[in-house]
Protein backbone atom coordinates (compact mmCIF):
# COMPACT_ATOMS: atom_id res chain seq x y z
CA UNK A 1 0.00 0.00 0.00
CA UNK A 2 1.20 3.50 -0.86
CA UNK A 3 -0.32 6.44 1.01
CA UNK A 4 0.11 10.00 -0.24
CA UNK A 5 -0.96 12.73 2.15
CA UNK A 6 -0.98 16.29 0.87
CA UNK A 7 2.15 15.57 -1.13
CA UNK A 8 3.51 18.78 -2.64
CA UNK A 9 6.61 19.65 -4.66
CA UNK A 10 7.53 23.17 -5.70
CA UNK A 11 10.43 24.21 -7.89
CA UNK A 12 10.66 27.91 -7.14
CA UNK A 13 7.41 29.43 -8.37
CA UNK A 14 6.32 26.37 -10.29
CA UNK A 15 4.19 23.78 -8.50
CA UNK A 16 4.91 20.32 -9.90
CA UNK A 17 2.79 18.35 -7.44
CA UNK A 18 0.04 20.11 -5.54
CA UNK A 19 -1.40 18.62 -2.35
CA UNK A 20 -1.84 15.11 -3.69
CA UNK A 21 -3.76 12.80 -1.34
CA UNK A 22 -4.65 9.25 -2.29
CA UNK A 23 -4.09 5.63 -1.38
CA UNK A 24 -2.79 2.97 -3.74
CA UNK A 25 -4.23 -0.35 -2.57
CA UNK A 26 -2.87 -3.89 -2.87
CA UNK A 27 -4.35 -6.61 -5.05
CA UNK A 28 -5.20 -4.40 -8.00
CA UNK A 29 -3.43 -2.50 -10.75
CA UNK A 30 -3.76 1.23 -10.10
CA UNK A 31 -3.23 3.43 -13.13
CA UNK A 32 -1.60 6.82 -12.56
CA UNK A 33 -2.80 8.91 -15.42
CA UNK A 34 -2.05 12.41 -16.52
CA UNK A 35 -0.81 14.40 -19.50
CA UNK A 36 2.92 14.91 -19.98
CA UNK A 37 4.26 17.26 -17.33
CA UNK A 38 1.39 16.57 -14.93
CA UNK A 39 3.77 15.58 -12.13
CA UNK A 40 3.59 11.77 -12.34
CA UNK A 41 7.33 11.15 -12.37
CA UNK A 42 7.97 13.74 -9.66
CA UNK A 43 5.37 12.01 -7.48
CA UNK A 44 7.03 8.64 -8.06
CA UNK A 45 10.47 10.04 -7.21
CA UNK A 46 9.07 11.41 -3.95
CA UNK A 47 7.53 8.00 -3.14
CA UNK A 48 11.05 6.53 -3.46
CA UNK A 49 12.60 9.23 -1.28
CA UNK A 50 14.68 10.50 -4.21
CA UNK A 51 13.12 13.98 -4.25
CA UNK A 52 12.29 15.73 -1.00
CA UNK A 53 8.64 16.88 -0.79
CA UNK A 54 8.11 20.60 -0.17
CA UNK A 55 5.15 19.62 1.99
CA UNK A 56 3.10 16.56 2.81
CA UNK A 57 3.97 12.98 3.42
CA UNK A 58 4.25 9.62 1.69
CA UNK A 59 4.34 6.16 3.28
CA UNK A 60 4.90 2.68 1.93
CA UNK A 61 3.14 0.01 3.94
CA UNK A 62 2.99 2.51 6.80
CA UNK A 63 6.62 3.56 6.80
CA UNK A 64 8.71 6.33 5.29
CA UNK A 65 11.05 5.21 2.54
CA UNK A 66 14.20 6.05 4.55
CA UNK A 67 12.93 3.82 7.39
CA UNK A 68 12.71 0.74 5.20
CA UNK A 69 15.35 -1.90 5.88
CA UNK A 70 16.45 -3.29 2.51
CA UNK A 71 13.88 -1.19 0.61
CA UNK A 72 14.09 -3.28 -2.57
CA UNK A 73 12.41 -6.11 -0.65
CA UNK A 74 9.45 -3.80 0.12
CA UNK A 75 9.04 -1.76 -3.05
CA UNK A 76 10.50 -2.25 -6.51
CA UNK A 77 10.39 0.48 -9.10
CA UNK A 78 11.14 1.13 -12.72
CA UNK A 79 11.53 4.86 -13.21
CA UNK A 80 13.88 5.29 -16.16
CA UNK A 81 15.05 2.31 -18.16
CA UNK A 82 18.16 4.15 -19.34
CA UNK A 83 19.35 4.85 -15.78
CA UNK A 84 21.99 2.14 -16.01
CA UNK A 85 25.78 2.38 -16.33
CA UNK A 86 26.28 1.43 -19.97
CA UNK A 87 29.64 -0.20 -19.32
CA UNK A 88 28.25 -2.64 -16.76
CA UNK A 89 26.70 -5.96 -17.73
CA UNK A 90 23.06 -6.67 -16.98
CA UNK A 91 24.15 -9.37 -14.52
CA UNK A 92 26.49 -7.07 -12.59
CA UNK A 93 23.92 -4.27 -12.59
CA UNK A 94 21.43 -6.56 -10.87
CA UNK A 95 24.11 -8.12 -8.67
CA UNK A 96 25.20 -4.81 -7.14
CA UNK A 97 21.57 -3.97 -6.41
CA UNK A 98 20.96 -7.40 -4.88
CA UNK A 99 24.06 -7.13 -2.68
CA UNK A 100 23.06 -3.69 -1.38
CA UNK A 101 19.83 -5.19 -0.02
CA UNK A 102 21.09 -8.57 1.14
CA UNK A 103 19.23 -10.40 -1.62
CA UNK A 104 20.77 -13.78 -2.46
CA UNK A 105 22.85 -13.91 -5.66
CA UNK A 106 20.66 -16.69 -7.08
CA UNK A 107 17.75 -14.28 -7.32
CA UNK A 108 19.61 -12.36 -10.08
CA UNK A 109 19.39 -15.37 -12.37
CA UNK A 110 15.73 -15.86 -11.52
CA UNK A 111 14.66 -12.35 -12.48
CA UNK A 112 16.80 -12.43 -15.63
CA UNK A 113 14.85 -15.56 -16.55
CA UNK A 114 11.51 -13.87 -15.74
CA UNK A 115 12.20 -10.94 -18.08
CA UNK A 116 13.87 -13.08 -20.75
CA UNK A 117 17.36 -11.55 -20.66
CA UNK A 118 19.39 -14.65 -19.73
CA UNK A 119 21.06 -14.79 -23.14
CA UNK A 120 22.41 -11.24 -22.90
CA UNK A 121 23.09 -11.19 -19.13
CA UNK A 122 26.86 -10.81 -19.60
CA UNK A 123 26.62 -8.12 -22.27
CA UNK A 124 27.17 -4.46 -21.52
CA UNK A 125 23.95 -2.53 -21.07
CA UNK A 126 24.90 0.16 -23.58
CA UNK A 127 24.26 -2.29 -26.41
CA UNK A 128 20.69 -2.88 -25.27
CA UNK A 129 17.67 -1.75 -27.25
CA UNK A 130 15.11 0.34 -25.41
CA UNK A 131 12.92 -2.70 -24.99
CA UNK A 132 15.78 -4.72 -23.48
CA UNK A 133 16.68 -1.85 -21.15
CA UNK A 134 13.04 -1.70 -20.11
CA UNK A 135 13.12 -5.42 -19.30
CA UNK A 136 16.32 -4.94 -17.29
CA UNK A 137 14.62 -2.18 -15.31
CA UNK A 138 11.68 -4.49 -14.63
CA UNK A 139 14.08 -7.23 -13.51
CA UNK A 140 15.57 -4.76 -11.03
CA UNK A 141 12.10 -3.91 -9.74
CA UNK A 142 11.27 -7.60 -9.22
CA UNK A 143 14.66 -8.41 -7.64
CA UNK A 144 13.63 -8.14 -3.99
CA UNK A 145 10.29 -9.92 -4.53
CA UNK A 146 8.61 -6.77 -3.20
CA UNK A 147 4.97 -6.38 -2.18
CA UNK A 148 4.72 -2.98 -3.84
CA UNK A 149 5.68 -2.36 -7.47
CA UNK A 150 5.82 0.91 -9.30
CA UNK A 151 6.37 1.43 -13.03
CA UNK A 152 6.74 4.79 -14.77
CA UNK A 153 5.46 4.60 -18.36
CA UNK A 154 6.50 0.95 -18.74
CA UNK A 155 5.12 0.36 -22.24
CA UNK A 156 6.96 3.31 -23.79
CA UNK A 157 9.22 2.06 -26.53
CA UNK A 158 8.11 -1.56 -26.32
CA UNK A 159 7.03 -3.61 -29.30
CA UNK A 160 3.51 -5.12 -29.32
CA UNK A 161 4.80 -8.41 -27.92
CA UNK A 162 6.57 -6.55 -25.10
CA UNK A 163 3.46 -4.50 -24.35
CA UNK A 164 1.36 -7.66 -24.14
CA UNK A 165 3.95 -9.24 -21.85
CA UNK A 166 4.10 -6.31 -19.43
CA UNK A 167 0.31 -6.00 -19.24
CA UNK A 168 0.04 -9.63 -18.23
CA UNK A 169 2.94 -9.27 -15.81
CA UNK A 170 1.28 -6.35 -14.01
CA UNK A 171 -2.03 -8.17 -13.82
CA UNK A 172 -0.43 -11.32 -12.43
CA UNK A 173 1.56 -9.31 -9.86
CA UNK A 174 -1.67 -7.69 -8.67
CA UNK A 175 -3.44 -11.05 -8.65
CA UNK A 176 -0.73 -12.28 -6.24
CA UNK A 177 -1.91 -9.61 -3.81
CA UNK A 178 0.76 -7.03 -4.54
CA UNK A 179 0.28 -3.31 -4.90
CA UNK A 180 0.89 -2.30 -8.51
CA UNK A 181 1.13 1.40 -9.36
CA UNK A 182 1.72 2.21 -13.01
CA UNK A 183 1.85 5.58 -14.72
CA UNK A 184 0.86 6.42 -18.26
CA UNK A 185 -0.23 9.37 -20.34
CA UNK A 186 -2.40 7.11 -22.49
CA UNK A 187 -5.93 6.36 -21.36
CA UNK A 188 -6.23 3.57 -23.90
CA UNK A 189 -3.27 1.81 -22.25
CA UNK A 190 -4.77 2.14 -18.78
CA UNK A 191 -8.13 0.88 -20.01
CA UNK A 192 -6.38 -2.40 -20.86
CA UNK A 193 -4.67 -2.96 -17.52
CA UNK A 194 -5.87 -0.79 -14.65
CA UNK A 195 -8.60 -1.68 -12.16
CA UNK A 196 -8.38 1.69 -10.47
CA UNK A 197 -7.45 5.15 -11.74
CA UNK A 198 -5.73 8.10 -10.16
CA UNK A 199 -5.84 11.00 -12.61
CA UNK A 200 -3.76 14.14 -12.11
CA UNK A 201 -3.33 17.34 -14.10
CA UNK A 202 -0.83 20.08 -13.27
CA UNK A 203 0.00 18.23 -10.09
CA UNK A 204 -3.56 18.23 -8.77
CA UNK A 205 -5.78 15.23 -8.20
CA UNK A 206 -8.57 15.19 -10.80
CA UNK A 207 -10.07 11.76 -10.19
CA UNK A 208 -9.53 8.82 -7.83
CA UNK A 209 -11.97 6.19 -8.98
CA UNK A 210 -12.39 2.61 -10.06
CA UNK A 211 -11.99 1.98 -13.78
CA UNK A 212 -15.61 0.75 -14.02
CA UNK A 213 -16.91 3.89 -12.35
CA UNK A 214 -14.80 6.06 -14.63
CA UNK A 215 -16.20 4.32 -17.71
CA UNK A 216 -19.76 4.63 -16.41
CA UNK A 217 -19.41 8.33 -15.68
CA UNK A 218 -17.31 9.51 -18.55
CA UNK A 219 -18.02 7.31 -21.53
CA UNK A 220 -20.48 9.42 -23.49
CA UNK A 221 -22.77 7.70 -25.98
CA UNK A 222 -24.37 9.62 -28.80
CA UNK A 223 -26.07 9.14 -32.15
CA UNK A 224 -24.66 10.49 -35.37
CA UNK A 225 -26.91 11.29 -38.27
CA UNK A 226 -26.29 12.71 -41.76
CA UNK A 227 -28.97 13.71 -44.24
CA UNK A 228 -29.14 15.59 -47.60
CA UNK A 229 -32.21 17.33 -46.17
CA UNK A 230 -30.79 18.78 -42.94
CA UNK A 231 -33.44 21.51 -42.57
CA UNK A 232 -36.35 19.05 -42.56
CA UNK A 233 -34.47 16.69 -40.28
CA UNK A 234 -33.75 19.48 -37.79
CA UNK A 235 -37.43 20.45 -37.76
CA UNK A 236 -38.49 16.87 -37.13
CA UNK A 237 -35.95 16.40 -34.36
CA UNK A 238 -36.89 19.70 -32.78
CA UNK A 239 -40.55 18.71 -32.80
CA UNK A 240 -39.67 15.45 -31.04
CA UNK A 241 -37.64 17.36 -28.45
CA UNK A 242 -34.26 15.94 -29.51
CA UNK A 243 -31.44 18.47 -29.41
CA UNK A 244 -28.53 18.01 -31.79
CA UNK A 245 -25.22 19.75 -32.35
CA UNK A 246 -23.54 19.97 -35.75
CA UNK A 247 -20.33 18.00 -36.13
CA UNK A 248 -17.35 19.30 -38.06
CA UNK A 249 -18.20 17.41 -41.29
CA UNK A 250 -21.85 18.58 -41.48
CA UNK A 251 -23.35 15.61 -39.67
CA UNK A 252 -25.50 16.04 -36.56
CA UNK A 253 -24.90 14.50 -33.17
CA UNK A 254 -27.46 13.81 -30.46
CA UNK A 255 -26.53 12.90 -26.89
CA UNK A 256 -27.68 9.54 -25.56
CA UNK A 257 -28.97 6.32 -27.13
CA UNK A 258 -31.28 8.01 -29.63
CA UNK A 259 -30.36 6.30 -32.91
CA UNK A 260 -33.52 4.18 -33.03
CA UNK A 261 -35.84 7.10 -32.34
CA UNK A 262 -34.12 9.27 -34.94
CA UNK A 263 -34.47 6.47 -37.52
CA UNK A 264 -38.18 6.08 -36.76
CA UNK A 265 -38.72 9.87 -36.97
CA UNK A 266 -36.94 10.07 -40.32
CA UNK A 267 -39.05 7.20 -41.72
CA UNK A 268 -42.27 8.83 -40.52
CA UNK A 269 -41.37 12.14 -42.19
CA UNK A 270 -39.93 10.51 -45.30
CA UNK A 271 -36.49 12.12 -44.77
CA UNK A 272 -33.55 10.56 -46.61
CA UNK A 273 -30.69 9.57 -44.33
CA UNK A 274 -27.15 8.90 -45.57
CA UNK A 275 -25.85 7.86 -42.20
CA UNK A 276 -27.25 6.92 -38.81
CA UNK A 277 -25.02 5.33 -36.23
CA UNK A 278 -25.01 4.86 -32.48
CA UNK A 279 -21.57 5.84 -31.14
CA UNK A 280 -19.57 5.88 -27.97
CA UNK A 281 -16.96 8.50 -27.25
CA UNK A 282 -13.64 6.92 -26.37
CA UNK A 283 -12.20 6.90 -22.86
CA UNK A 284 -9.31 8.82 -24.38
CA UNK A 285 -11.79 11.54 -25.17
CA UNK A 286 -13.19 11.45 -21.64
CA UNK A 287 -9.67 11.69 -20.23
CA UNK A 288 -8.89 14.63 -22.49
CA UNK A 289 -12.04 16.41 -21.42
CA UNK A 290 -11.16 15.78 -17.77
CA UNK A 291 -7.65 17.14 -18.11
CA UNK A 292 -8.40 19.79 -20.76
CA UNK A 293 -7.99 22.64 -18.29
CA UNK A 294 -4.69 21.36 -17.02
CA UNK A 295 -2.69 20.35 -20.07
CA UNK A 296 0.59 22.16 -19.92
CA UNK A 297 1.55 22.04 -23.56
CA UNK A 298 -1.46 22.64 -25.80
CA UNK A 299 -1.11 21.79 -29.45
CA UNK A 300 -3.13 24.12 -31.63
CA UNK A 301 -5.03 22.50 -34.46
CA UNK A 302 -7.01 24.20 -37.20
CA UNK A 303 -9.49 21.35 -37.52
CA UNK A 304 -11.60 22.48 -34.59
CA UNK A 305 -12.49 20.90 -31.31
CA UNK A 306 -14.38 17.92 -32.68
CA UNK A 307 -11.72 16.44 -34.90
CA UNK A 308 -10.49 13.93 -32.31
CA UNK A 309 -13.93 12.47 -31.67
CA UNK A 310 -14.33 10.80 -35.02
CA UNK A 311 -12.93 7.45 -35.92
CA UNK A 312 -14.11 5.55 -32.87
CA UNK A 313 -17.18 3.48 -33.45
CA UNK A 314 -19.08 1.06 -31.36
CA UNK A 315 -22.69 0.09 -31.09
CA UNK A 316 -22.52 -1.55 -27.69
CA UNK A 317 -22.81 0.74 -24.75
CA UNK B 1 8.05 -15.33 -9.41
CA UNK B 2 7.60 -16.59 -5.92
CA UNK B 3 4.76 -15.95 -3.55
CA UNK B 4 4.31 -12.74 -1.63
CA UNK B 5 6.24 -12.42 1.59
CA UNK B 6 4.15 -12.71 4.70
CA UNK B 7 5.19 -9.28 5.91
CA UNK B 8 7.74 -10.45 8.45
CA UNK B 9 10.32 -7.68 8.54
CA UNK B 10 13.84 -8.99 8.05
CA UNK B 11 16.10 -8.39 11.01
CA UNK B 12 19.19 -6.62 9.81
CA UNK B 13 21.69 -4.96 12.09
CA UNK B 14 23.21 -1.62 11.05
CA UNK B 15 26.59 -3.27 10.55
CA UNK B 16 25.06 -5.82 8.20
CA UNK B 17 23.66 -2.88 6.25
CA UNK B 18 27.11 -1.33 5.94
CA UNK B 19 28.62 -4.65 4.81
CA UNK B 20 25.92 -4.92 2.14
CA UNK B 21 26.70 -1.44 0.80
CA UNK B 22 30.45 -2.19 0.72
CA UNK B 23 29.86 -5.45 -1.17
CA UNK B 24 27.57 -3.68 -3.62
CA UNK B 25 29.99 -0.82 -4.22
CA UNK B 26 32.82 -3.28 -4.79
CA UNK B 27 30.74 -4.99 -7.48
CA UNK B 28 30.08 -1.60 -9.06
CA UNK B 29 33.70 -0.53 -9.06
CA UNK B 30 35.10 -3.79 -10.42
CA UNK B 31 32.51 -4.08 -13.17
CA UNK B 32 33.33 -0.92 -15.11
CA UNK B 33 36.38 -0.47 -17.30
CA UNK B 34 37.22 3.09 -16.16
CA UNK B 35 38.52 1.68 -12.86
CA UNK B 36 41.12 -0.44 -14.64
CA UNK B 37 42.42 2.13 -17.08
CA UNK B 38 42.57 5.11 -14.73
CA UNK B 39 44.46 3.17 -12.07
CA UNK B 40 46.84 1.52 -14.52
CA UNK B 41 47.64 4.88 -16.11
CA UNK B 42 48.40 6.20 -12.60
CA UNK B 43 50.79 3.30 -11.95
CA UNK B 44 52.51 3.35 -15.35
CA UNK B 45 52.94 7.14 -15.55
CA UNK B 46 54.22 7.51 -11.99
CA UNK B 47 56.72 4.67 -12.31
CA UNK B 48 57.76 5.54 -15.89
CA UNK B 49 58.53 9.20 -15.22
CA UNK B 50 60.12 8.35 -11.88
CA UNK B 51 62.53 5.91 -13.57
CA UNK B 52 63.26 8.37 -16.38
CA UNK B 53 64.08 11.27 -14.07
CA UNK B 54 66.14 8.98 -11.83
CA UNK B 55 68.20 7.79 -14.81
CA UNK B 56 68.74 11.38 -16.02
CA UNK B 57 69.80 12.46 -12.52
CA UNK B 58 72.39 9.70 -12.40
CA UNK B 59 73.84 10.76 -15.76
CA UNK B 60 73.99 14.43 -14.84
CA UNK B 61 75.20 13.98 -11.28
CA UNK B 62 78.79 14.83 -12.13
CA UNK B 63 77.84 18.11 -13.81
CA UNK B 64 75.47 19.19 -11.02
CA UNK B 65 76.43 22.12 -8.74
CA UNK B 66 77.97 20.99 -5.48
CA UNK B 67 75.10 22.30 -3.39
CA UNK B 68 72.58 20.29 -5.37
CA UNK B 69 74.74 17.21 -5.04
CA UNK B 70 74.87 17.60 -1.27
CA UNK B 71 71.12 18.05 -0.87
CA UNK B 72 70.19 15.36 -3.37
CA UNK B 73 67.11 13.49 -2.16
CA UNK B 74 67.18 10.22 -4.11
CA UNK B 75 63.80 9.18 -2.70
CA UNK B 76 62.09 12.36 -3.85
CA UNK B 77 63.81 12.14 -7.26
CA UNK B 78 62.23 8.74 -7.85
CA UNK B 79 58.82 10.26 -7.01
CA UNK B 80 59.09 12.76 -9.90
CA UNK B 81 56.23 10.99 -11.68
CA UNK B 82 53.76 11.65 -8.87
CA UNK B 83 52.86 15.10 -10.23
CA UNK B 84 51.54 13.58 -13.44
CA UNK B 85 50.44 10.25 -11.99
CA UNK B 86 48.21 11.97 -9.46
CA UNK B 87 46.15 13.35 -12.37
CA UNK B 88 45.10 9.79 -13.24
CA UNK B 89 44.18 9.27 -9.58
CA UNK B 90 42.03 12.42 -9.82
CA UNK B 91 40.28 11.03 -12.91
CA UNK B 92 39.69 7.76 -11.05
CA UNK B 93 38.18 9.55 -8.05
CA UNK B 94 36.02 11.80 -10.20
CA UNK B 95 34.67 9.01 -12.40
CA UNK B 96 33.87 6.69 -9.48
CA UNK B 97 31.46 9.30 -8.13
CA UNK B 98 30.21 11.13 -11.22
CA UNK B 99 29.34 8.06 -13.29
CA UNK B 100 26.39 7.62 -10.91
CA UNK B 101 25.10 11.00 -12.08
CA UNK B 102 26.05 10.94 -15.76
CA UNK B 103 24.30 7.59 -16.25
CA UNK B 104 21.25 8.33 -14.06
CA UNK B 105 22.22 5.29 -11.97
CA UNK B 106 22.10 7.54 -8.87
CA UNK B 107 18.31 7.21 -8.75
CA UNK B 108 18.53 3.42 -8.79
CA UNK B 109 21.38 3.46 -6.25
CA UNK B 110 19.62 5.74 -3.78
CA UNK B 111 16.36 3.82 -4.11
CA UNK B 112 18.37 0.73 -3.07
CA UNK B 113 20.30 2.54 -0.31
CA UNK B 114 18.17 5.48 0.88
CA UNK B 115 20.50 6.38 3.74
CA UNK B 116 22.64 8.79 1.77
CA UNK B 117 25.53 8.83 4.19
CA UNK B 118 25.81 5.05 3.99
CA UNK B 119 25.71 5.24 0.21
CA UNK B 120 28.34 7.99 -0.20
CA UNK B 121 30.78 6.85 2.48
CA UNK B 122 30.35 3.19 1.49
CA UNK B 123 31.33 4.11 -2.05
CA UNK B 124 34.23 6.29 -0.93
CA UNK B 125 35.46 3.64 1.53
CA UNK B 126 35.64 1.02 -1.22
CA UNK B 127 37.17 3.35 -3.82
CA UNK B 128 39.53 4.81 -1.21
CA UNK B 129 40.69 1.35 -0.11
CA UNK B 130 41.38 0.42 -3.71
CA UNK B 131 43.27 3.71 -4.21
CA UNK B 132 45.29 2.96 -1.07
CA UNK B 133 46.35 -0.48 -2.36
CA UNK B 134 47.24 0.88 -5.80
CA UNK B 135 48.88 3.96 -4.28
CA UNK B 136 51.11 1.87 -2.00
CA UNK B 137 52.09 -0.51 -4.80
CA UNK B 138 52.87 2.49 -7.02
CA UNK B 139 54.89 4.26 -4.34
CA UNK B 140 57.01 1.24 -3.41
CA UNK B 141 57.49 0.18 -7.03
CA UNK B 142 58.50 3.66 -8.17
CA UNK B 143 60.90 3.91 -5.21
CA UNK B 144 62.67 0.61 -5.87
CA UNK B 145 62.80 1.02 -9.65
CA UNK B 146 63.87 4.67 -9.35
CA UNK B 147 66.67 3.75 -6.91
CA UNK B 148 67.83 1.04 -9.29
CA UNK B 149 68.15 3.73 -11.99
CA UNK B 150 70.06 6.03 -9.63
CA UNK B 151 72.71 3.35 -9.20
CA UNK B 152 75.50 4.56 -6.89
CA UNK B 153 73.50 7.53 -5.61
CA UNK B 154 70.54 5.46 -4.47
CA UNK B 155 68.91 5.53 -1.05
CA UNK B 156 67.89 2.47 0.93
CA UNK B 157 64.57 1.82 2.63
CA UNK B 158 66.44 1.77 5.98
CA UNK B 159 67.97 5.27 5.50
CA UNK B 160 66.55 8.05 7.74
CA UNK B 161 63.12 9.21 6.64
CA UNK B 162 62.96 6.99 3.57
CA UNK B 163 60.36 4.44 4.70
CA UNK B 164 58.18 7.29 5.95
CA UNK B 165 58.51 9.02 2.57
CA UNK B 166 57.61 5.88 0.60
CA UNK B 167 54.61 5.02 2.78
CA UNK B 168 53.71 8.72 2.62
CA UNK B 169 53.76 8.58 -1.18
CA UNK B 170 51.08 5.89 -1.11
CA UNK B 171 49.01 7.88 1.38
CA UNK B 172 49.43 11.00 -0.74
CA UNK B 173 48.00 9.32 -3.86
CA UNK B 174 45.12 7.90 -1.80
CA UNK B 175 44.23 11.28 -0.31
CA UNK B 176 44.36 12.94 -3.74
CA UNK B 177 41.84 10.36 -5.02
CA UNK B 178 39.54 10.72 -1.99
CA UNK B 179 39.70 14.53 -2.18
CA UNK B 180 38.59 14.27 -5.82
CA UNK B 181 35.69 12.02 -4.79
CA UNK B 182 34.49 14.63 -2.30
CA UNK B 183 34.73 17.44 -4.85
CA UNK B 184 32.98 15.27 -7.46
CA UNK B 185 30.17 14.52 -4.98
CA UNK B 186 29.63 18.26 -4.69
CA UNK B 187 29.81 19.05 -8.41
CA UNK B 188 28.21 15.85 -9.86
CA UNK B 189 29.41 16.57 -13.40
CA UNK B 190 32.58 14.78 -14.55
CA UNK B 191 33.62 17.61 -16.89
CA UNK B 192 33.11 20.30 -14.28
CA UNK B 193 34.94 18.27 -11.63
CA UNK B 194 37.94 17.56 -13.87
CA UNK B 195 37.86 21.12 -15.19
CA UNK B 196 38.32 22.42 -11.68
CA UNK B 197 40.57 19.76 -10.16
CA UNK B 198 43.09 19.44 -13.01
CA UNK B 199 44.14 23.10 -13.13
CA UNK B 200 43.90 23.28 -9.35
CA UNK B 201 46.60 20.65 -8.95
CA UNK B 202 48.59 21.21 -12.10
CA UNK B 203 48.61 24.99 -12.52
CA UNK B 204 47.45 27.01 -9.55
CA UNK B 205 49.76 25.29 -7.12
CA UNK B 206 52.77 25.97 -9.36
CA UNK B 207 51.74 29.57 -10.09
CA UNK B 208 51.36 30.39 -6.41
CA UNK B 209 54.73 28.81 -5.68
CA UNK B 210 56.44 30.99 -8.33
CA UNK B 211 55.75 34.33 -6.64
CA UNK B 212 57.22 34.99 -3.21
CA UNK B 213 54.18 36.71 -1.71
CA UNK B 214 51.77 33.92 -2.64
CA UNK B 215 54.25 31.15 -1.95
CA UNK B 216 53.37 31.06 1.73
CA UNK B 217 49.66 30.64 1.00
CA UNK B 218 50.43 28.01 -1.64
CA UNK B 219 52.15 25.87 0.97
CA UNK B 220 48.76 25.17 2.51
CA UNK B 221 47.24 23.77 -0.69
CA UNK B 222 46.53 20.05 -0.38
CA UNK B 223 49.13 18.87 -2.88
CA UNK B 224 51.99 21.07 -1.60
CA UNK B 225 51.28 20.31 2.05
CA UNK B 226 50.76 16.62 1.35
CA UNK B 227 53.83 16.13 -0.82
CA UNK B 228 56.11 17.27 2.01
CA UNK B 229 55.91 13.72 3.40
CA UNK B 230 57.59 12.33 0.29
CA UNK B 231 60.84 14.22 0.98
CA UNK B 232 63.33 12.12 2.90
CA UNK B 233 65.97 14.88 3.05
CA UNK B 234 64.77 18.13 4.73
CA UNK B 235 64.84 21.24 2.53
CA UNK B 236 66.43 24.61 3.33
CA UNK B 237 63.24 26.66 2.76
CA UNK B 238 61.46 24.78 5.50
CA UNK B 239 57.67 24.97 5.44
CA UNK B 240 56.01 25.76 8.78
CA UNK B 241 55.00 22.12 9.19
CA UNK B 242 56.69 18.74 9.27
CA UNK B 243 56.01 15.74 6.99
CA UNK B 244 53.10 14.46 9.07
CA UNK B 245 51.85 17.97 9.73
CA UNK B 246 51.70 18.52 5.99
CA UNK B 247 49.78 15.29 5.49
CA UNK B 248 47.46 16.43 8.27
CA UNK B 249 46.77 19.68 6.40
CA UNK B 250 45.98 17.63 3.31
CA UNK B 251 43.68 15.38 5.37
CA UNK B 252 41.78 18.49 6.53
CA UNK B 253 41.19 19.43 2.88
CA UNK B 254 39.91 15.90 2.25
CA UNK B 255 37.57 16.02 5.25
CA UNK B 256 36.23 19.40 4.10
CA UNK B 257 35.56 18.07 0.59
CA UNK B 258 33.80 14.96 1.96
CA UNK B 259 31.71 17.02 4.37
CA UNK B 260 30.67 19.31 1.53
CA UNK B 261 29.82 16.36 -0.71
CA UNK B 262 27.75 14.69 2.00
CA UNK B 263 25.91 17.90 2.96
CA UNK B 264 24.91 18.54 -0.64
CA UNK B 265 23.93 14.91 -1.35
CA UNK B 266 21.70 14.91 1.73
CA UNK B 267 19.97 18.14 0.83
CA UNK B 268 19.57 17.73 -2.91
CA UNK B 269 17.03 15.79 -4.91
CA UNK B 270 18.66 12.77 -6.53
CA UNK B 271 19.38 13.67 -10.15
Amino acid sequence: MIELDGLTKRYGEKVAVDGLTCTVRPGIVTGFLGPNGAGKSTTMRMILGLDHPTAGDVRIDGRHYEQLTDPLTCIGALLDAKAVHGGRSAYNHLLCLAQSNGIPRGRVGEVLETVGLVAVARQKAKGFSYGMAQRLGIAAALLGDPRVLMFDEPVNGLDPEGIHWIRNLMKSLAAQGRTVFVSSHLMSEMAQTADHLVVIGQGRLLADTSMAEFVRRHARSYARVRSPQPERLLDALHEAGITVVPAADGALEAEGDKAERIGELAARHGIVLHELSPRQASLEEAFMRLTAGSVEYHARTEAGPRSWGSGRQGGTA
Amino acid sequence: MTSVRTGRPRQTSPTAGVAQVLRSEWTKIRSVSSTGWTLSVAVVVTIGIGMLISALTRNEYDTMPVRERLTLDPTFVSFAGMTLGQLAMIVFGVLVVTNEYSTGMIRVSLAAVPRRGAFLFGKIAVAGALALVVGMITSFATFFLGQAMLGPYRAGLGDPGVLRAVVGGGLYLTLIAVFSMGVAAMLRSPLLSLGILMPFFFLISNILAAVDSTKKAGRFLPDQAGSRIMQAVPRADEAPYGPWGGLGIMALWVIAALAGGYALLRRRDAQ
